[in-house]
């Protein structure tokens, strides 16, 4: 294995640790509203279907354009192929590892280390957002402490956590865990210190306190930062995964593409990235979904 | 529109209010600012109260301290002879900005103002029974940003209403609607109270309105007599509701009130 590699990959990707964030509302049907009520009639809330279909179909054109251009580009010879081999080749690198019956058994392992790891981390940012968020005295007194941590770059508890745990699949998953406690951590914690006071208010001078209010107030109010946190978290989860398994694994895409590099096939190499990147926007998409069912009815 | 008094739901009987020498006085980062002072009001179960008073006066900080939503740096405040102490279950509060989940429906929302332990059939009934009041069935299923700023706040009356409150505090219920259901909406309250009557309170920067639906008009302002705000007069407003809108009588006490406010109305 060759580590100078690795530590030069996993700090450029570090360096991007902002996914862009759809933040696109759908229109809502907006009613009229009428003096009287029985004088118009609501229409209920719905979205023209094809407006979904156009925008997909808008949003290809970029990404297909650029593989027009790089089959052009090699087409034309530009690059050899060691630097940049052609779609073709990439696709048959991809049907090649999956007749060798290889690339099922990358991806599966990538994703189930991603959604643990996920998981784990999620819910633990969950459960402290919420108590550092919701008390005062516990902001007080874990605020600082979780601060701290934070300032720590997340993979420099690499070394540590190979030497607590060696190498090994709970190695990998505490270090994705950890990529995703982070962010949702922050979000939970700082949409629930923000949560619209006036809307508090209301829950007090309806008789609600204590956990009827978290429940009916407070956490619904805070669901849009925190599906935001969530989004982030995964997105840190895939690039946990890949500095993970680029450090040490047998299996799985980091691993892929540290063995392609070894061995020079760029074309396997590429393919890695392309499945990294189509298994990010699919695991984003899932939240996505959620994300945008959440705030038609929270916008 | 049929009003009954809703006998499934818990309806609390109308409950007097006694405010003594209540003061209060907001310091923020190291300045103090005394809003209210010297301030006693005795409101009978039942009577309809109808504040007026210059922006920043303190009507809504009056309201706040009656429903134990803020508490008086001195005096204090009864209801029915208890004291109120902390967030009292016996008051009601539609708030001067709408305030509503807009996460919930239009009808889950006002459910939130049901008394706890509404039984849900009942609650449900109740409900339907509120929205049909408030002119918005048919908007039952939509949330808060679908609808008029002058809809959300019949949401919030229809809210306040649901809690069937001992005291019903209104600030500025009528703000944001447009003449005409402005004065359906009066005319729905009056209904409403006099199907269930409860101790209202309101806040209000309409004058005619006040001589419209209260029993008595307060004036909040400044006597000169010190920093912060008291009541300046007390105006019982002769006639039985429904009271005629062009009634005499009214009109010279609507100058009177006026004047109070410090809006010239002589013309010359
Ligand atoms: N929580 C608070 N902290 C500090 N100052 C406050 C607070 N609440 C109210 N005030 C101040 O008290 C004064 C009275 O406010 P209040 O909201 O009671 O006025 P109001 O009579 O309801 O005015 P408006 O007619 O504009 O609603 C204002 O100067 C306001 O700035
Ligand atoms: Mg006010």
């Amino acid at each position: 294995m060759s580590t100078p590699t690795t530590t030069d990959r996993s700090d450029d990707l570090l360096t991007q640790q902002d996914p862009p964030i759809d933040t696109t509302l759908p229109a809502a049907g907006v009613t009229p509203g009428g003096v009287t009520g029985a004088a118009t009639t609501p229409t209920a809330p719905s979205r023209p279907r094809g407006l979904r279909s156009r925008r997909t179909l808008v949003g290809a054109i970029v990404p297909l354009g650029l593989l027009a251009l790089w089959q052009a580009v090699t087409a034309a010879g530009v690059f050899l192929p060691v630097q940049l081999p052609s779609p073709v080749a990439v696709w048959g690198a991809g049907v090649e590892l999956v007749e060798r019956g290889e690339l099922g058994g990358h991806l599966a392992i990538s994703t189930q280390r991603v959604l643990i790891g996920f998981g784990i981390g999620a819910v633990l940012g969950l459960v402290m957002g919420a108590v550092v968020g919701l008390s005062r005295q516990a902001d007080v007194l874990l605020g600082p402490t979780v601060g701290a941590f934070r300032a720590v770059p997340s993979l420099a508890w690499v070394p540590l956590l190979i030497l607590w745990m060696q190498i090994g699949e709970t190695s990998r998953i505490t270090l994705i865990a950890i990529g995703a406690f982070f962010p949702v951590y922050t979000t939970v914690a700082s949409g629930l210190r923000h949560v619209d006071q006036h809307l508090v208010e209301v829950g007090h001078a309806y008789g609600l306190r204590g956990p009827r209010l978290l429940a009916r107030i407070q956490l619904p109010a805070a669901v849009p930062s925190v599906i935001s946190g969530m989004r982030l978290a995964l997105a840190q989860s895939w690039l946990f995964l890949v500095a993970a398994e680029l450090i040490a694994s047998s299996q799985g895409l980091g691993f892929l593409l540290l063995d392609s590099q070894n061995n020079g096939r760029t074309d396997r190499l590429l393919l890695a990235i392309v499945l990294l990147g189509l298994l990010g926007k699919l695991t984003d998409a899932v939240i996505g979904v959620v994300e945008r069912r959440l705030l038609r009815v929270w916008a | 529109m049929a009003i009954t008094a809703s006998t499934a739901v818990l309806t609390r009987p109308a409950e007097p209010v006694a405010i003594r020498d209540v003061a209060r006085t907001f310091t923020a980062g190291g300045s103090s600012l005394p809003v209210l002072r010297d301030l006693n009001l005795d409101v009978p179960a039942g009577e309809v109260v109808g504040l007026l008073g210059a922006s920043g006066s303190g009507k809504s900080t009056l309201l706040r301290q009656v429903c134990g939503l803020d508490t008086p740096d001195a005096g204090r405040i009864t209801i029915a002879g208890t004291p109120v102490r902390g967030v009292d279950p016996r008051c009601a509060v539609a708030f001067q900005e709408s305030r509503l989940l807009p996460w919930r429906t239009l009808a889950h929302n006002i459910s939130l103002g049901l008394p706890r332990g509404t039984e849900r059939a009942a609650g449900a009934h109740r409900v339907d029974e509120l929205l049909d009041l408030v002119g918005l069935a048919e908007f039952r299923s939509h949330r808060p940003g679908q609808i008029s700023g002058g809809m959300a706040q019949r949401v919030a009356l229809a809210r306040a209403l649901a809690r069937s409150p001992g005291v019903l505090l209104l600030d500025e219920p009528f703000g944001a609607l447009d003449a005409l259901t402005r004065l359906k909406m009066q005319d729905l309250l009056l209904d409403v109270h006099a199907a269930e009557p409860t101790t209202v309170l309101f806040v209000t920067h309409d004058v005619d309105e006040a001589l419209y639906l209260a029993d008595r008009v307060v004036l909040l302002g400044d006597d000169g007599r010190g920093p912060g705000n008291t009541i300046v007069s007390v105006t019982p407003v002769p006639g039985e509701r429904p009271r005629d809108r062009a009634d005499h009588r009214l009109a010279g006490l609507r100058v009177q009130l006026l004047d109070g406010l410090g809006v010239d109305t002589h013309h010359s």
